[in-house]
């Protein structure tokens, strides 16, 4: 009975900090994904220089529901935070790992959750350096919240920001848009749908460093991966940046047929769900082929498409080019996505 | 994507757009009914492509618009009562009532609401809470109440006790007749929507067609269903003829689906309704009828429908009777949008405000400018 877990919950006493906590600690955490600095439980990570300058960022995940097809909270945790240094070129470094525990959750769920985070690390190649837990009363907050911050180093000539946008860049989808938003949507409303639907979760620093180091230099102006809000609001963020339009064609954006299909039922726009494994690249026009061809080759790009072009008509605008030839803007998304009703 | 992407063929539209401009000989003004026509003409592009000599304007076949403040008053009280749960379409959950609070507002002070994508899932949450009364607030057209109706079925024949419809469902055609009554709307053509077409039947505006001499063309969603039915229009508008022709055969006929009206018969019968922005309707809505009173929120719960009250200034009253377009508002782009909406009509996605302003090329800082 040692290490069978399917019986046993979270209680307040794993957070105490007592015996319960260094049992979970022990036999859960340090399990996993134990390391020489993390299983030194020190109060803090002490971490070699490195040469470059530092990328830091943090990010909350408190996707309901917890597991779902492509993945789950905590590969979500640690590919949303790697992603979030890789779009300002950073090489990722470390990570931090705050969990908020509900009472109550079973420990094979924690289990499972640790043990994706450790995929996940692992494959990725960034370690988790320090962490903490938390148990908060029943009720007092959904199974399990996870916070991540993460370090990353970007080399000296590497500048990438959406302010460095220009007219004349093309615009790269690295992938399919929308796979995440409308696997999470439908699995929450409990719909069933044929077809194969996923989450993209997937961490892209790989992608960018193969990209940084098979283009010249300063061919890469913008990184920016498209999650909450989708394409269309992340597009928006940019051309407001860099006081640029923007102009897209709906028929070059890839869409997968059964997100296409989801989309078409539920009345949602793909421009406007979230992705967890996709980045937008804005690059010089004569390279862009070139960008496309590397992103292509990467295991995370092989569906990457050019999917429009920056200009420098009106500032801070987003136009689409439709199927059928016309053309309409895109403003940011206005609250949450909902379905509707007919 | 098969029947989809055929009927959003760019050559195809080119061709009939082509079509569109020899058949329109003169000027023409098309109501389009539906809320799902509104939106689809102006995500698809196309409204920037028409002839000039077309001039759409929005009618009121968008639920969520049409759904008076005080239902939406009525929804609240409903969702604030002790053991009670609300299962609600998505695109009710921010409607304001008549002081501004939302579904989304009683929500955040602790209300059980859930969004639900369908009656049936109502239902559900009804069986897994047999301590709580779950609560569908009824919102829509013919489209919408076979689905309901079958709901309230399924509850009955499954001995569910504690799921109850509050019905607000309105019917399409009261409106219409009610609408072209009124001189002062000029039109000459009705694009009829195509998803309560497929249950009432395109013979059901041969009425309308005839007494006011309108051109009636149901048509589909897509942009070559909606290109193909504005060629049919514009040909009888050329010739002088006010016909029902059906452009959407693949889902619509002429006869409808008598099944689901047969259903939609048995639990429900005709009432007055009160619609946002048009007043009390007579005949235009339906009430659950006394057989199946156990699934009537309004009868078994005491909740009083307050008077509604309009938000100051809000024009979505006339632009649901095709009157005005959104721009004319002076609250629409500046204190209403779709982030902080103050009328219906920007609330849902299918509204006439929401399309303009998503779709148009309207925010705070270039209100105006609607061409790119």
């Amino acid at each position: 009975m040692k290490n069978d877990l399917s019986q046993k919950t979270i209680l307040l006493d794993h957070g105490s900090g007592g015996l319960a906590s260094q049992e979970l600690i022990s036999n859960l955490f340090l399990k996993h994904l134990g390391n020489k600095v993390l299983s030194a439980l020190e109060d803090s990570a002490v971490m070699e220089n490195q040469p470059g300058r530092l990328a830091f960022t943090t990010d909350s995940y408190v996707v309901d529901p917890i597991f779902f097809p492509g993945g789950d909270i905590g590969t979500l945790a640690v590919h949303g935070t790697i992603n979030d240094l890789a779009m300002r070129g950073a090489r990722p470094l470390c990570l931090s790992l705050g969990l908020i525990l509900e009472e109550g959750l079973p420990l094979a769920d924690l289990e499972r959750i640790i043990i994706s985070i450790r995929d996940a690390s692992q494959n990725s190649g960034v370690p988790i350096v320090t962490g903490d837990t938390k148990v908060v009363p029943r009720g007092k907050a959904d199974k399990i919240f996870i916070n991540t911050s993460g370090i990353g180093m970007v080399a000296e000539e590497v500048e990438i920001s959406a302010t460095r946008a220009k007219a004349g860049d093309k615009i790269i989808l690295s992938g399919s848009m929308g796979d995440h938003g409308i696997t999470i949507m439908t699995r929450r409303a409990g719909i069933a749908l044929a077809g194969d639907l996923r989450s993209d979760s997937m961490a892209l620093h790989t992608m960018v460093r193969n990209l940084l180091a098979g283009l010249p230099p300063d061919s890469i102006h913008t990184l920016r991966d498209p999650t909450r809000g989708g394409v269309a609001t992340t597009l928006c963020e940019i051309a407001g940046s860099s006081g640029l339009m923007i102009e897209i064609e709906e028929s070059r954006i890839p869409v997968r047929v059964e997100v296409r299909a989801a989309c078409e039922i539920l009345g949602l726009d793909p421009l406007y769900l979230a992705n967890e494994g996709k980045c937008l690249a804005l690059v010089a026009p004569d390279i862009a082929d070139q960008a496309l061809a590397l992103m292509q080759s990467c295991p995370e790009g092989t569906e990457a498409a050019i999917i429009g072009t920056v200009t420098s008509g009106a500032a801070g605008r987003v136009v689409l080019k439709t199927t059928i030839g016309g053309t309409r803007v895109i403003t940011p998304l206005h609250g949450a996505p909902l379905p509707r009703i007919c | 994507m098969k029947y989809v992407d055929e009927f959003r063929n760019p050559e195809l539209t080119t061709q009939l757009l082509h079509e569109l401009t020899a058949a329109t000989t003169k000027p023409f003004r098309v109501m389009e009914v539906c809320g799902t026509h509104t939106m689809a003409i102006f995500r698809s592009g196309l409204r920037a492509m028409l002839p000039p000599d077309i001039e759409l304007i929005s009618g009121p076949g968008c639920p969520v618009c049409v759904t008076s403040a005080s239902h939406i008053d009525a929804f609240l009280q409903m969702a604030e009562l002790p053991g009670t749960q609300l299962a609600v379409f998505g695109d009710l959950f921010r409607v304001p009532g008549s002081n501004g609070t939302t579904l989304a507002h009683a929500r955040a002070r602790g209300a059980k609401i859930d969004v639900v994508y369908s009656p049936m899932d109502g239902l559900e949450l009804a069986r897994q809470n047999p301590a709580e009364q779950v609560i569908f607030p009824g919102i829509g057209f013919e489209t919408t109440t076979p689905g309901i109706a079958a709901t309230i079925l399924a509850a009955r024949q499954q001995n569910i006790d504690n799921f109850m419809v509050f019905s607000t469902h309105k019917t399409m055609l009261p409106p219409l007749m009610a609408l072209l009554g009124d001189p002062a709307l000029a039109i000459d053509g009705l694009l009829c929507p195509g998803h309560v077409s497929s249950i009432i039947g395109a013979a059901a505006y041969q009425p309308l067609a005839e007494e006011n001499h309108l051109s009636c063309v149901v048509g589909g969603f897509e942009p070559t269903d909606i290109l193909q039915a504005l060629i049919l229009m514009a040909r009888q508008i050329s010739e002088g003829r006010a016909e029902v022709e059906n452009a959407y055969t693949r889902a619509v006929t002429w006869e409808g689906n008598a099944r689901a009206r047969t259903m939609v018969a048995k639990i429900f019968e005709p009432v007055d309704m009160e619609w946002r922005g048009l007043g009390l309707i007579k005949g235009s809505g339906l009430a659950i009828r006394e057989e199946y009173t156990q699934f009537d929120a309004q009868s078994r719960l005491s909740i009083t429908v307050p008077e509604s009250k309009e938000p100051p200034g809000c024009l979505c009253g006339q632009i649901l009777k095709g009157m005005t377009t959104p721009p004319v508002c002076p609250l629409f782009g500046r204190r209403c949008t779709p982030g902080t909406p103050i009328g219906p009509c920007m609330v849902s996605s299918e509204g006439t405000c929401s399309a303009w302003f998503t779709y148009g090329n309207y925010s705070e800082n270039n209100l105006g400018l609607n061409t790119i």
